[in-house]
């Protein structure tokens, strides 16, 4: 998933918090910018004295502390194995700092207690970019030492000669399970990863600016940049910085999850089709991407181009931008308690595009968990996997760490419905609607055409090449990948 | 330890076998075992060089010749110049070699220059002197994570320091002179019209240089004031009594003493610039419009897995850092000779 892209874009929590009060009107513009940089200058000062890591404070993903953090709602499956007691696993799991981690060890506190397998939980890199890296090196190095992997929904194609088939594991539940994810993990035949929780590409927006401006939630990417467009106009009397509408435009991973959105629900196509067709050079990718690149300058200021999902949430918790792009964890951030536009926030399907096989599309995101073959303990990796995908933990995952499940009788679950509102009303998205990039058709080589497209998407979008040229590039770059030197 | 053994001619040999053998027999012996001695000494070092750079350049080498892959590099197929092939007819790759170029040229310039005229100022005897040495090298000091992810923010529209000043403090600034003050501001951009620093593409390696240039004049400026430190003063003094110039002293004695100082200092740069990786990564991540040859290695290596290609960039940037080192210690011997 792409928002644990690139760790340091993460604004310093004082230069967020002088550029809230900023925005609210609660300190003027000098004295917002004198407090950015003196926090700049104290940073500068530290890590001159003492290499102090500035650039990765602040909390991640500005998600809220889960409520009820006293015990967890996790339940153990009843038919886990009880015969490998005593055998201890390693397991990577979320970075050092994440929000959820108290819940993994919960997790695995009732885990071990059901099954007597030991699981160590070992923190991964923040970055997904980075993370693939070191799972890489484990598996050249052909390393026993870790066990159980959390990989991205991604990096099946470039796992699978590393994985344990776990078709048998989930034998049981293999129905309940998200069709699109199931199919997306199946690698010629096998079952590489099983789905743990999801995530698609959401449009969010002020409803209270929508009344103000008696406008209402834009189905069409043409109505979208008319709306933010007025809204903006608007507000930019009394706010020199608003924003209509806020996306992620840097040259990385996010920014192909966003191009596809647009291609898609213009019926340009999926990069690469299941049956390896490369077709991204078409009439109505051009038309996708040349109304992204229309908006840079007029409802997107320039500096887009080298934001991502953070710079959104940033820019959107600031009261600073009518339409948004991202992914459902900004729903709970910016209803937190230290946003500006808590109660404000609305969420619905991104839109259409126009011309023939147009559609609604959102990419689709989220985490899964995988055993490698490297592992000399693979039974007890196998029932761990088993257990933090099963209903009743993924229950858990989404009322108390909102976040969306796998399995579809999990969305019909009443709390769940109550706790995360949103996952329920966006159930369509999640379960059909969205949109899986080209990893299957790819296999080792996604991330090489993920580069290549986001590369020249960026190129598009910073007025640098057109976007017929960069279809073009991106056809010979693609097909050259694919040849395999 | 080449001169004692001397091969005997067949002439010789005949003339006199048995006296010749009995009078070299011992120095013969002595010889080798000093020359025993010698390789018994340089062995260890020599095992060292051989385990850390000849074996894996030569490893790389190999690699670049073959379309190897991270996961399974033992699957390795021979390409023979497939790799280079490829290369040259990659128009990112060529982006990529032309941005480091321009990178490199222009920030070991900048930072010569700067560093000279750093070096000249703290060399020079004023109060407060040992203060400012040790401060010129707060940037050189700093992890470059770090600094250029504050340049980064500094950089950024509209909340950004160098917006800031450009739109609101200097138009501000000379509206108060009086008479021509309210013309001279409307040359500033106007209130919301940010430069794009890093996101134009006709722009953006010109900060991220600006950047590089910032971090290392310290640097160079160190390794010129040492250099600067060995000039005898009274080749000053005696050019003070001749009626030299400052401009003449400079350019007649300080430049050419300074020299080989200024190449060993060119030599480090040229060589770091030109495989610059953390400071445009930190700022630009991938984008083609400052994408250097480091970062096309690092994203055909993660992102591809592609050991081959990976090999064969760093051999292209082994090549062209060994052509600049030759260069560079050539026109030190054209010196010398001259």
């Amino acid at each position: 998933m792409a928002r644990f892209e690139n760790p340091v874009s993460i604004l310093h929590p004082r230069v967020a918090a002088a550029r809230r009060d900023f925005v609210s009107g609660r300190i003027t513009r000098r004295e917002m910018l004198f407090r950015a940089s003196m926090a700049g200058a104290g940073a500068m000062t530290l890590a001159a004295l003492g290499g102090l890591k500035v650039a990765a404070q602040g909390t991640p993903e500005g998600t809220p502390a889960a409520t009820g953090e006293v015990g967890y709602s996790i339940q153990v499956p009843t038919d886990l194995r009880t015969d490998l007691g005593g055998t201890s696993i390693r397991a990577v799991l979320a970075d050092a700092g994440n929000v959820d981690n108290d819940w993994h060890d919960a997790a695995i506190a009732k885990f071990t207690e059901a099954t007597g397998i030991i699981v160590e939980r070992v923190p991964g890199e923040q970055s997904a970019t980075d993370r693939l890296q070191n799972y890489r090196q484990q598996f050249a190095a052909q390393s026993a030492d870790l066990d159980v992997y959390q990989i991205d929904v991604i990096w099946p194609g470039i796992i699978a000669p590393f994985a344990v088939d776990l078709t048998e594991a989930v034998s049981a539940t293999i129905g309940d399970y998200l069709p699109a994810l199931v199919e997306n993990n199946t690698v010629e035949g096998s079952l590489v990863a099983i789905p743990w929780y999801t995530d698609a590409g959401l449009l969010y927006h002020r409803t209270d600016l929508l009344e103000q401006y008696g406008l209402t939630v834009p189905t069409t990417w043409d109505e979208l940049t008319t709306s933010a467009q007025t809204i903006q106009d608007g507000q930019l009397a009394t706010n020199p910085n608003f924003i209509g509408f806020a996306w992620q435009g840097a040259a990385y991973e996010g920014l192909t999850c966003n191009g596809l959105e647009w291609q898609v629900s213009n019926g340009g196509g999926n990069i690469v089709e299941a049956d390896g067709t490369i077709s991204i050079n078409n009439e109505q990718a051009i038309a996708a991407f040349e109304r992204a690149a229309g908006w840079v300058n007029t409802i997107t200021p320039q500096g887009v181009v080298n934001w991502q999902e953070v710079d959104t949430l940033n820019n959107f918790v600031a009261g600073n931008v009518a339409f948004a792009r991202n992914w459902p964890y900004m729903f709970s951030a910016s209803n937190a308690a230290a946003s500006t536009v808590a109660g404000n926030v609305g969420v619905s399907v991104l839109p259409m595009g126009s011309g023939e096989g147009a559609r609604n599309a959102a990419t689709l995101g989220g985490w899964n968990m995988f055993v490698s073959t490297f592992s000399t303990k693979q039974e007890a990796a196998i029932e761990y996997t088993r257990f933090m995908a099963s209903a009743g933990v993924q229950r858990s995952f989404a009322i108390e760490k909102s976040h969306t499940p796998t399995l579809v009788p999990v969305f019909d679950d009443p709390d769940v419905a109550s706790a995360q509102p949103f996952i329920s009303e966006l159930r369509d998205v999640f379960t059909g609607g969205a949109v899986a990039r080209p990893s299957t058709p790819t296999g080792e080589n996604y991330a090489e055409v993920s580069a290549v497209y986001y590369q020249q998407l960026n190129a598009v979008l910073n007025g640098s090449t057109t976007a017929a040229e960069a279809v073009a590039n991106m056809e010979t770059d693609i097909d050259g990948i694919m040849s395999g030197l | 330890m080449t001169q004692p053994v001397i091969p005997v001619p067949p002439s010789a040999a005949v003339v006199n076998p048995v006296q010749r053998r009995n009078e070299d027999a011992p120095r013969a012996s002595w010889a080798k075992a000093r020359e025993r001695l010698a390789w018994a000494m340089v062995a260890p070092s020599m095992v060292v060089v051989i385990v850390v750079a000849l074996y894996p350049l030569a490893q790389t080498v190999y690699y670049s010749f073959t379309d190897a892959r991270l996961t399974r590099a033992d699957e390795a197929v021979w390409r023979g110049l497939d790799q280079y092939r490829f290369l040259w007819e990659d128009r990112n790759f060529r982006g990529a070699f032309v941005n480091t170029v321009q990178f490199t040229i222009l920030s070991v310039l900048f930072e010569t220059i700067l560093g000279m005229a750093t070096a000249l100022l703290i060399f020079s005897n004023f109060a407060g002197r040992g203060l400012l040495r040790t401060a010129i090298l707060v940037p050189w000091a700093i992890p470059t994570v770090v600094s250029s992810r504050l340049w980064q923010y500094m950089f950024t529209e509209p909340y950004g320091v160098f917006n800031d000043i450009t739109q609101y403090r200097l138009p501000q600034l000379v509206d108060w002179i009086p008479g021509i003050g309210s013309s001279l501001a409307g040359i500033f951009p106007a209130p919301g019209d940010s430069i794009p620093f890093l996101t134009d593409p006709t722009l953006s390696l010109f900060s991220i240089i600006a950047v590089d240039v910032w971090k290392t004049t310290p640097f160079m400026a160190l390794l010129l004031l040492a250099g600067l430190q060995t000039i005898p003063g009274d080749v000053y003094e005696a050019s003070n009594i001749d009626g030299a110039t400052k401009w003449q002293q400079f350019w007649q004695i300080t430049l050419p003493l300074v020299r080989p100082a200024l190449l060993v200092a060119l030599i480090f740069r040229t060589m770091d610039s030109f495989r610059v990786f953390d400071v445009v990564y930190v700022m630009k991540q991938g984008s083609l419009d400052t994408q250097t040859l480091a970062i096309y290695a690092q994203q055909a290596l993660i992102n591809g897995d592609r050991l081959g290609r990976t090999s064969a960039v760093a051999v292209v940037i082994f090549l062209c850092i060994a052509l600049m080192v030759v260069a560079y210690t050539r026109l030190v011997r054209v010196e010398e000779n001259s």
